[in-house]
């Protein structure tokens, strides 16, 4: 037995073979930043590569450099934990085209200039292929699990159904199959905000100041679809942000509006607006069917990987009824699949939150 | 031998081992858990209930939250060597419907059922006029999850309009299997196997 390391260890990739994308491009020189935390076992079968959400990182158990915060899977990833590091050699990834550290559109361009919008639209594949070169430089042949939730559940579908030999199981977290008209829109919302802020300057705004006041409203716009409406009436209600009376004024009179405007304005300090407007593309390009003519049970024919759904009854961005319908096209491929719907009150988040139920289901179905 | 009801005992006892078995109705898997262990069967469960569902992925099972009366219907054809329904078929909708979709997945069905013609059950309904409250029906009529109750002769009715074969039948009185004669007012529980 080798000793656990307890403490996770970050380190930074550049991949040694060029990155061809969905679009039909090709990346040099891909930098990938990654978090590591446990003990990759000699035959290497204990790896566990865990995707990040839209505006999550690399730093999962580590302390976050720029918010000082524990990573933002502290809870559930570490030492005798749900995803035990004791046992699991678990791998997190910055991905393409995003700001911390691996390569996105803040990066300098061969010209020594930041992409900015020279940089190639991505898709979730292309993220995930970055991640395959990945452990294909730590010589890890199958993992035993991919894992995800929200925008990291998509690449852990996307994982599973285009490399399906290198990995055992996936677990797909308060995902989908496809952003639907409804996700595509909010994420526009954001983008606009983005773009309509003139210090966003076609994305030419260079390491100073960029359009915060933009990049704050797309994230105060996106936090609403991560929360429930219950969850949000229990938490502000209609309760007066540090006044009794209403100001009869446009201040954050009401606690949400002052809850928003903290939630948009710290995104801005650890956050890079054009890789906002890059990793919400890729997520609106994103649909599973499509890239298997047309057809969901195509993408996992003939797949033996194990997959386990989870899906939260207050979540309305990506609801139960995607879930289902992933393990409907899943049975009908014949690939052994579990679907669940957790009771939590706390929306999308829930993932993410303390539900206890999900850490039964995880600790299970990893542990087989 | 493996602590299962003795329905779900005499269904393990009866399934070929390394089969592919979906398990409709599949409660916390314990079923599913022995045809895996013991019988190296591939087993899939359907469950309606949360709590279920999780208890079934936590012990590493495959299974999927869903509604007998709709779910079965995204399942391919034949894809399962048994499709089994046990102590579920009374709470369907549409308990006809639902074993014609066992019968579809499944090339044979196991399918377990309190018998209501059971004489104790007689016997409540015949000298009390209450609907029975019994070991096997513990719930009262106004709660019980039970909305289409049926007899043993209910159900070989059922089985012989549809068309369908019957493989095999088991009859319990207690925890022993009791012989078919006189199982119609003796057993408490019956199960057969059915295929197309």
């Amino acid at each position: 037995m080798p000793e656990p390391v307890l403490q996770p260890v970050n380190d930074t990739l550049v991949l040694p073979a060029p990155l061809p994308l969905d679009g039909g491009q090709v990346l040099e020189q891909v930098a990938v930043a990654y978090e590591t935390c446990g003990t990759l076992n000699p035959d290497k079968s204990n790896a566990v590569l865990l995707f990040h959400a839209l505006t999550m990182d690399q730093h999962v158990v580590g302390t976050h450099p720029k918010t000082g915060k524990p990573g933002w899977w502290a809870k559930s990833v570490g030492s005798g934990k749900v995803i035990d590091t004791d046992r699991y050699y678990v791998i997190c990834a910055n991905v393409l085209g995003g700001c911390m550290g691996s390569t996105g559109p803040a990066c300098p361009a061969p010209d020594g200039q930041p992409y900015a919008m020279r940089f190639p639209v991505i898709t979730i594949r292309d993220m995930v292929r970055a991640q395959v070169a990945l452990i294909d430089a730590l010589g890890i042949g199958q993992l035993h699990a991919v894992i995800g939730g929200s925008m990291g559940g998509m690449q852990a579908l996307s994982f599973a159904a285009n490399w399906p030999e290198r990995t055992r199981a996936a677990l797909v977290i308060a995902s989908t199959a496809r952003h639907s008209a409804q996700n595509i829109a909010f994420h526009e919302v954001g983008r606009q905000a983005i773009m309509a802020d003139p210090k966003w300057k076609g994305g030419d705004y260079g390491s100073g100041k960029g359009p915060e006041n933009g990049l704050a409203v797309a994230r105060m716009a996106a936090h609403i679809t991560y929360l429930s409406e219950e969850g949000m009436h229990e938490k502000f209600g209609r309760k007066l942000q540090d006044r009794t009376e209403k100001a009869f004024g446009f201040d954050a009179d009401f606690q949400v509006e002052s809850y928003l405007r903290h939630q948009g304005l710290s995104f801005t300090d650890r956050f890079d607006a054009n890789s906002y407007l890059y990793i919400t593309r890729a997520m609106d390009y994103f649909d599973l069917a499509e890239e298997h003519g047309g057809k969901l049970a195509s993408a996992f024919a003939g797949s033996k990987v194990r997959f386990c759904l989870i899906s939260f009854d207050t979540d309305w961005l990506y609801p139960t009824s995607e879930s289902r319908g992933i393990a409907h096209a899943l049975n009908a491929a014949g690939a052994p699949v579990s679907f669940v719907e957790l009771s939590a009150p706390f929306g999308h988040d829930s993932f993410l939150l303390d539900v206890p139920a999900q850490d039964r289901v995880i600790a299970g179905f990893l542990g087989r | 031998m493996t602590g299962l009801r003795p329905d779900l005992a005499l269904i393990a006892a009866h399934v070929e081992p390394g089969a592919r078995v979906l398990d409709v109705g599949c409660g916390d898997g314990a079923l599913m858990a022995v045809l895996r262990d013991t019988r190296q069967v591939d087993a899939r469960g359907l469950e309606l209930d949360q709590h279920n569902v999780a208890e079934c992925v936590a012990r590493g099972l495959s299974v999927i939250q869903g509604d007998a009366d709709v779910d079965l219907a995204y399942y391919p054809d034949a894809s399962f060597d048994y499709a089994i329904l046990s102590q579920t078929l009374q709470t369907t909708k549409r308990p006809d419907l639902v074993l014609g979709e066992l019968l579809r997945v499944g090339r044979k069905a196991f399918v377990s059922f309190p018998n209501f013609a059971h004489w104790r059950v007689r016997a409540s309904l015949l000298w009390g006029g209450r609907m029975p409250v019994t070991r096997l029906l513990p719930v009262a009529w106004y709660e019980t999850p039970n909305i289409h109750h049926v007899t043993v002769r209910d159900f070989r009715a059922l089985v012989a309009d549809n068309g369908y074969r019957m493989e095999g039948e088991w009859f319990l009185s207690g925890d022993r299997t009791i012989s078919p004669a006189a199982a119609a007012w003796r057993a408490e529980h019956a199960v057969f196997l059915l295929s197309r």
